[in-house]
């Protein structure tokens, strides 16, 4: 690639020559003709959806998360339909279970990357230069990827609900009721949003990529790998903890096909999203105090 | 106007940066003077509300820079090279800041075109040679169209052609009435560009003035003369009045530029004369000496008097005997 001719600026191009309306406060000096905004959250807001829109990362991690989400759920109904297997009681809406398990990856990886990326390229000094206000980037940020992250998760668990409980109807079936519906539709978007809202804030408080998407990719799978290797009488009731609580025992929740069906002391109903919602806040007022307090 | 008062920062035991009071004024191009890790960076960065200071006050146009809600109608800065996601085309990088201050949509196209990036607008900015980069950030902090602008090294990575652009524009973007503070470490550099002076070193301040009395008080004027008759010659420039020093080599050097008095005092007492030079010391030579003491990072060189004796028993020298 050519470096472009450059071009000498002109000695009053038309932006500059403009006299100024009014001297600006403050003293002498020059005045811009530029209309002077005060700025608010939504103008954060709208640099922060120019951004996500604009890198690559954005597009491959929902691409593959919808891929993953959609894929998955239609193999699993395809399986389940043509095994002429009984779900006996069941509804369909379970299937989706397993998708959106794995497809969660996606939404950390890209919860990580818009905070931490910054901080890898050095686009973060640009950023906080143009907003000195560091709670509202935060806040600008956590925003806009919690609408796309709950929005794209939402059109493709719907889908695949709609497309689960089409194909299973002769398997025996039972037809989902309004609150199952709207648990596995709504209420997993609402917490796979969340776990990747947590996701942006640890990689603001890590500020490093591969160590916040390691950490929260733990966070998914350790609970569950430990509780498998607690053998022992006396640590049974950790266990049972660690496997109730885990977060795939939590989406598991919203579909009424709880992985812990042995005991019935685990989180039930609405409560995961309870769960991540305290989880996220308390992230969120770290990563605000951290962000405060530290050099850029 | 940019005004510092008692900046200090210290990592750890390490002081960056050391009580440092100046003001930078409209109008003119500042330049901020120092060797590599002397500060300057640190200092901008402070200036920017990107660093917290461990003591002292930084105010632009009297306002924390924390305080201006809209800081890049205020102040545009260009920081270290590339600070973007290498993702983004340069378009939207720019519109994204755009956005973030309320900025016209038309401002981008508008210094993008100043800067010369129309053409690559729509590429991705990791594919960006370093001097489209320094372009790039350029276009970032005139996005506002500020009153103040700062550049940390503007002309790193640049051509002849890329320097002489920077130059003119910087003092353009002054003769419009804005502050300009511009970093770097090279006093040439400064000597085209800029008005008034700032020299630190190790992160405290070492100088605040103007070019022009820089350069009266650092850069001496001196005569080389070099003559067969050199105790002739220098009997005849005492009696005249005028004051030799020796410097090795036969040399003498006469302060003050009267090379054509010399010459003609030479060929009075008729004197052979093999050299006869007016020389100025540079700017460069003044600058190193001011911040001597301070440099962080020697580079030992082996002429250097205060380097260590060699040696005499150099490895590898018995067996190769042997």
């Amino acid at each position: 690639m050519s470096s472009p001719q450059p071009q000498m600026p002109q000695a009053a191009p038309a932006w500059q020559a403009a006299p100024g309306s009014a001297p600006h406060p403050g003293g002498p000096g020059y005045t811009s003709p530029i209309p002077v905004v005060r700025t608010h959250l939504g103008n954060a807001i709208a640099s922060e959806w120019t951004k996500i829109r604009s890198v690559r990362s954005t597009m491959w991690t929902l691409g593959v998360f919808v891929l993953l989400v959609v894929g998955i759920g239609l193999l699993t109904g395809i399986v389940v339909s043509s095994s002429s297997s009984d779900l006996s009681g069941e509804n369909a809406l379970s299937l989706g279970f397993f998708g959106l398990l794995l497809g969660s990856m996606c939404i950390i990886t890209l919860g990580v990357l818009t905070t931490a990326s910054e901080y890898g390229t050095g686009m973060i000094r640009t950023t906080m230069v143009a907003c000195p206000s560091r709670g509202r980037v935060l806040a600008a940020k956590a925003i806009v990827f919690f609408l796309v992250a709950f929005v794209v998760t939402l059109v493709a668990a719907s889908l695949v609900a709609f497309l689960h409980v089409a194909m299973l109807d002769g398997n025996g079936a039972k037809e989902p009721s309004g609150g199952e519906w709207l648990k596995s539709t709504v209420g997993i978007s609402l917490y796979i949003a969340l776990l990747g809202l947590l996701s942006l804030l640890i990689g603001s408080i890590i500020r490093h990529s591969a160590g916040a998407i390691t950490i929260m990719i733990g966070t998914v799978l350790a609970p569950l790998v430990i509780a498998l290797f607690m053998f022992s009488e006396s640590l049974q009731g950790v266990r049972d903890a660690l496997f109730e609580y885990s977060i795939p025992s939590q989406l598991s929740v919203f579909y009424a096909n709880s992985l812990n069906t042995a005991s019935q002391s685990g989180p039930s109903g609405w409560d995961p999203l309870w769960i991540i919602l305290g989880a996220t806040a308390v992230a969120f007022a770290g990563a605000f105090a951290l962000q405060e307090k530290r050099d850029v | 106007m940019i005004e510092l008062e008692g900046l200090t920062k210290r990592y750890g035991e390490k002081v960056a940066v050391n009580n440092l009071s100046f003001t930078v004024r409209p109008g003119i191009v500042t330049g901020f003077l120092g060797p590599n890790g002397a500060g300057k960076s640190t200092t901008m960065r402070m200036i920017l509300g990107l660093d917290h200071p461990t003591a002292g006050d930084v105010r632009i146009d009297g306002k924390h820079y924390q305080q201006l809600k809209d800081p890049l109608t205020y102040i545009g800065a260009l920081l270290e090279a590339k600070a973007w996601h290498g993702g983004r085309t340069a378009y939207n990088h720019l519109l994204c800041l755009a956005q973030s201050n309320g900025i016209p949509r038309s401002r981008v196209r508008d210094v993008l075109e100043t800067v010369g990036l129309t053409a690559v607008a729509k590429k991705k900015t990791k594919g960006f040679s370093m001097g489209m980069g320094q372009r790039l950030g350029i276009a970032a902090a005139l996005l506002g169209d500020p009153r103040i602008l700062m550049f940390d090294e503007p002309v790193n990575g640049l051509d002849p052609e890329g320097i002489h652009w920077i130059r003119t524009l910087m003092k353009s973007l002054a003769s419009q009435g804005r502050t300009v503070f511009v970093s770097s470490h090279l006093m040439s550099e400064m000597a085209l560009t800029a008005e008034h002076l700032v020299v630190i070193g190790q992160g405290r301040l070492l100088a605040d003035t103007s070019m022009a009395d820089f350069i009266d008080r650092n850069s001496r004027s001196y005569v080389r003369v070099r003559s067969p008759q050199r105790e002739r010659l220098l009997d005849v420039l005492h009696q005249a009045g005028i004051v030799a020093v020796e410097s090795g080599d036969g040399v003498l050097e006469v302060d003050g530029g009267k090379a054509e008095h010399i010459g003609e005092l030479a060929a009075q007492h008729r004197i052979t004369l093999h050299e006869l030079s007016p020389q100025q010391a540079s700017l460069e030579e003044a600058f190193m000496q001011l911040t001597a003491e301070s440099v962080e990072y020697h580079a030992h060189s082996g002429t250097s008097p205060a380097s260590p004796e060699p040696p005499r028993q150099q490895w590898g020298d018995g067996w190769k005997r042997g």
